[in-house]
Order: C-alpha cells, then sequence, then structure tokens
C-alpha cells in the first residue's frame, strides 16, 4: 500500500483538512485504479487514512455503480443501453457482442481479456449508439465498427 | 430575433479549446473587467438584468437562485453541476471538450460575485475526453494566474476542485450531489433546509449547471441587457439543444430561446430518419412527459411553450421516435432506467420503480394481465410527490404520458400477447 499512500498524500494536499471526507470517493478511485476492483480491506484502509467512518466508506464502495468489487476483464466494454442508443439500435449490438464475445452481459470471457456490461445513459445519444471500452468512448457503432474495435485490443 | 451565438462562435480545431485559443475569442476578458473594475453585487447585477433561467433542467431564475444565499456566513461553496446523466443530454460534453475554459471562467466570475473561496466541479466519473480537458485547462488557468491566490493581482482568491462522479444519475439531483461531494454515498436530503441556506458542509452553497456558468463570461462581456435581448422574453439566451433518436442529422445545435421545435427537427436536424412520419417526442430530456406529432406542432422552445404543451424543457435534450416505434417496449427501455438509478432511499421510489418495470416488462413478454394498466397509473400517482427527490416524479411521468397517450398500443399487447407495430426500437431504412 505504500505507493498508494503516496499517491493519497499527493491528493490530501488539494483538500483544506475541513473537508477531507470529500476524499472518500477520490481515494476510492485511486484504489480501484491501482488494484482493478476493491475489497472491504480497501474500504477500512482509506478510511483509517481519513479517519472517517468504515462504514462511511463501505456504503460509498458498494453503492456507485463504476465501483467494480470483482475482478473485471482487461477491456471492459459498456455498452449504452439507454434511450436514445436503444432508438439507434443497441439490441442489435449487444446482440452481437454475447455472440462475438461468447458472454452475456456481466461476465467475463475464461481468457480474462474483455468483460461485458450494459450501462446507462453515456451522454453520447447525438452520436448513438455508444460504448465505452474501459476509459474510452467509441460512437455512432455498427457490427463491422465493433469488429475492429476489438481485434485492435490485446 | 438576432442570431447572437454564446457557445458555438468559433471553428473547432486541434487546438481551439486551449488557453491561447481561447483568449484569442476574447477569453477571460470578462473576468479581468470583472476582478478590476467591479463589485461582486456589480456582477450579480448584469446576471440578474440577463434574465437567464438555469441549464440544468429545473429552470429557476440564476440571479434568484444567487440572491437566497443565506447572509453573514463565514464559508460559501459554488458547485458546478456536471453530472450530465439524463438521457437525451449531452451539451455539457461539448463545452468541456470544446471550449472548458468558458466554464473556467465562468466558475470564477460566480465564485466573485459570490465570495466563494473554494469551488467544485461534480463531473460524471465515465467521461474522459471530457475530464482530460477540463483538467488541461485548470491546469492551464492556474499556471496563468488565473486560479488560486490573489487572481490577477488582486484580492480575490479561489480554488476549484474537480469531483468524479463514480456512476449514478441520482447525483445530477444537487443535494444527491452535495452528499457524494462530502464522500457518502449519493442519498439526496430533505429540503428544507436549501443549499442556498445548507449546503455543503452545512455552508451556504450555489449549484449551477455546466451551461449556466458558461454562459456568464458572454453575459459579463457584453452586458446583461444584450443577453435579455436574445430569445423570448420570459427565458432568454441561446441554448443548446441536444437532439438523437430518429433523425437525420442528431447532434448538438445552439439555438435562441423561442426557436420553433419542428424547425429544429426538421431543418437543423434533416427530418426523421428513413423518411418515415415523426411518432412523438420527448422534448427535454427522458424524464420529460413524451409529446405526440400533434402536440409539437406549435411548439417554440422556452420553458413556458413547451409546459404549456403539457411537458418540460427540461435539459433541452430532444429525443425523436419515428412512426413505427413500439411505444410499450421503449418505454421498457425507460422504466428500466429509473429501477435501476433509484438510490433505495425512499420506499415509494424504490418498490414503485421496480413494479413498474417488472410490469411492462411482463406486458412486453405476452404476459400482461388485465388491470396493468391501472396499476401503473396507480403506482405513478403513489410515487409522486412522496419522495425526498425529484427521481421519483421522473420515474413516473414518463410513465403516465406514454399510458395517457399510446394507450391503445398498450392495451393491444396485453390482449394480443404482441406489439401492434413490429415491436422493434430502430428505423428500418
Amino acid at each position: 500500500m505504500s505507493c498508494l499512500t503516496d499517491k493519497f498524500d499527493e491528493l490530501r494536499k488539494i483538500y483544506p483538512e475541513e473537508i477531507k471526507s470529500s476524499m472518500v470517493l477520490p481515494l476510492l478511485q485511486l484504489t480501484l485504479k491501482e488494484k482493478g476492483h476493491l475489497t472491504e480491506s480497501d474500504a477500512l484502509f482509506i478510511a483509517d487514512y481519513l479517519g472517517v467512518p468504515a462504514m462511511q466508506v463501505k456504503e460509498a464502495m458498494t453503492w456507485y455503480t463504476m465501483l467494480y468489487r470483482a475482478p473485471v476483464g482487461r477491456h471492459v466494454v459498456k455498452v449504452c443501453r439507454s434511450i436514445a442508443c436503444s432508438l439507434c439500435g443497441e439490441e442489435r449490438l449487444i446482440a452481437h457482442l454475447i455472440k462475438k464475445l461468447g458472454i452475456e452481459p456481466g461476465a467475463t470471457t475464461p481468457d480474462g481479456r474483455f468483460t461485458l456490461l450494459e450501462v446507462e445513459c453515456l451522454a453520447s445519444c447525438g452520436t448513438a449508439p455508444a460504448m465505452q471500452v474501459n476509459d474510452t468512448y467509441h460512437e455512432q457503432l455498427t457490427e463491422e465498427k465493433i469488429d475492429r474495435i476489438l481485434e485492435e485490443l490485446s | 430575433m438576432t442570431c447572437e451565438r454564446v457557445f458555438f462562435t468559433f471553428e473547432i480545431t486541434e487546438d481551439s479549446h486551449l488557453l491561447p485559443a481561447y483568449r484569442k475569442r476574447g477569453g477571460y476578458e470578462a473576468l479581468e473587467k470583472a476582478i478590476r473594475g467591479m463589485q461582486p453585487a456589480e456582477v450579480q447585477a448584469e446576471v440578474a438584468a440577463s434574465g437567464m433561467r438555469g441549464r440544468g433542467g429545473a429552470g429557476f431564475p440564476t440571479a434568484t437562485k444567487w440572491s437566497f444565499l443565506a447572509k453573514g456566513a463565514p464559508v460559501y461553496y459554488l458547485c458546478c453541476n456536471a453530472d450530465e446523466g439524463e438521457p437525451g443530454t449531452f451539451k455539457d460534453r461539448w463545452i468541456f471538450e470544446h471550449s472548458p475554459h468558458l466554464l473556467v471562467e465562468g466558475i470564477l466570475l460566480a465564485s466573485y460575485a459570490l465570495g466563494v473561496r473554494h469551488s467544485f466541479i461534480y463531473i460524471r466519473g465515465e467521461f474522459d475526453l471530457s475530464y482530460r480537458r477540463l483538467m488541461n485547462a485548470l491546469q492551464e488557468a492556474r499556471e496563468a494566474g488565473l486560479i488560486g491566490q490573489s487572481i490577477l493581482g488582486s484580492e480575490f482568491s479561489c480554488e476549484i476542485i474537480v469531483q468524479q462522479g463514480a456512476g449514478a444519475y441520482v447525483c445530477g439531483e444537487e443535494s444527491s450531489m452535495l452528499s457524494s461531494i462530502e464522500g457518502f454515498k449519493g442519498y439526496p436530503r430533505n429540503k428544507p433546509p436549501f443549499p442556498a441556506v445548507k449546503g455543503l458542509y452545512q455552508a451556504p452553497t450555489v449549484i449551477n449547471n455546466v451551461e449556466t456558468l458558461s454562459t456568464l463570461p458572454w453575459i459579463l462581456r457584453n452586458g446583461g441587457a444584450a443577453y435579455a435581448k436574445i430569445g423570448s422574453e420570459k427565458n432568454t439566451g441561446t441554448r443548446l439543444f441536444g437532439i438523437s433518436g430518429h433523425v437525420v442529422r442528431p447532434g448538438l445545435y445552439e439555438q435562441p430561446t423561442g426557436y420553433r421545435l419542428k424547425d429544429l427537427i426538421y431543418q437543423d436536424a434533416g427530418g426523421i430518419a428513413g423518411g418515415k412520419a415523426l411518432k412523438a417526442v420527448i422534448p427535454g430530456g427522458s424524464s420529460t412527459p413524451i409529446l405526440t406529432a400533434e402536440e409539437i406542432e406549435n411548439i417554440t422552445l422556452d420553458i413556458d411553450s413547451v409546459a404549456k404543451a403539457g411537458s418540460m424543457l427540461g435539459s433541452g435534450g430532444v429525443i425523436v421516435i419515428a412512426e413505427g416505434t413500439c411505444m410499450v417496449r421503449l418505454l421498457q427501455v425507460l422504466t428500466r432506467f429509473y429501477a435501476h438509478e433509484s438510490c433505495g432511499q425512499c420506499i415509494p421510489c424504490r418498490e414503485g420503480t421496480a413494479w413498474m418495470d417488472r410490469i411492462v416488462k411482463r406486458i412486453l413478454a405476452g404476459k400482461g394481465v388485465a388491470g396493468d394498466l391501472e396499476r401503473l397509473e396507480g403506482i405513478t400517482v403513489g410515487i409522486t410527490g412522496n419522495t425526498i427527490c425529484a427521481l421519483g416524479a421522473a420515474a413516473s411521468m414518463p410513465v403516465a404520458s406514454f399510458l395517457k397517450k399510446f394507450k391503445h398500443e398498450f392495451a393491444y399487447f396485453i390482449e394480443h400477447g404482441r406489439s401492434l407495430n413490429d415491436g422493434r426500437l430502430e428505423v428500418q431504412l
């Protein structure tokens, strides 16, 4: 945890002491970035570091959808299923991805390369249908475009 | 009607989002003018003169919101709501990606006007390019002495702290956002007390939308009176309208308020995809009541005109639906969304959104039973007004309006076990 603590200390400089509780989410996000998923011990470590109740950090950790609490694949494919993408072919694209990756939404391929998720609005409605692979947005998707994107990933 | 533009004033190039380009467009002149030559109260007066109403969805007059701030507090906070998550809405992303300094300058202007030393930007966790461009803009501004201690050599100091969300629609609700910034799960809070009295860390807090704050540089540079001349009388200025769904050219268009909705659909966005007829429009983000093609005939894009037609201009996210679309299936996309995003705090919303989704899903599976539509209506009534935040009402409005306007499609589905249309959501070209 020592390299993480350095990063925590770095972030702490931004926050005045009286609002240190605001660091709960940033610290969870930093830890997630470092470790890939979060566990209860991470929450306890952060609570201890900040001197805030452990339950506050545990509640936050289990409440936000982007804070993964189980291992995910190297590439997390998040397909937007909200209204604009639905009107522009999301069902067709998710069916294509299910077939292509051989897994249902929520699952990870056995080789640990891909996790497939359906997510709510990515604010790409004007460039629908859209998906995100890890952080990167891919918009105006077609089946062919998805194939190309997946091929380029290791 | 003038064709004044606040946002779409420049050509997008690979460096048009950077500080030098922003300065060439007159960037930070308004801040300099305010800090060097205006009292905070004068800045507030300009905003009041502009008549601007908030762009987040509720349309509350910005200057009035500011005036509610409790007086004499030792600390004030400003929070910029950039948790853009209302389906159909994608305007804040454009500002972050193409003109992030507009927001930074707007936040500094508001902070100066309100005596704020720490401002927060709560940006969606999913946003990637937006986040990177914002952080880069803040870095540029800091290096240029525009953020931090003694801005432009004055006595005004202000820090801007960026908080990333972590995937929760409800955090776009202002009190939920405050909970999230304070490091808790994003449960909304009871009002009163309103944030202007007890907000972030119990201090008086102003919460403004990205587009609202990004309009301030224009208002301070050109004057509130000039802004008030744009658009409709009671709902001034231009707005970034996002149009999505079954149109030829979906995207973001800046138009003055009072612009005809039909012009946005048929001229800007090139009409309905595949040359189909228009079936319905959701005018202001997915929570706003759906309108039929006949109902939008004379609507102009201002708050009052859309309200008169029985819906809301909301966040300006116009979702267009072509003839042939299955409304039962489309409603289930929405009920699924709200059931997923209900935070779980208030029982009517937590249970009600799940029930509504289950019933619509059941109808969609061909297993609808007599009484389902009455049950759905009953649930919308049970949720509305009985929850801490507006998510419950936001979930109910689509259900109630779909049932009211397309009841025959639901009744047909229950009776025959299949869609009156071909059951698809995508336009078949």
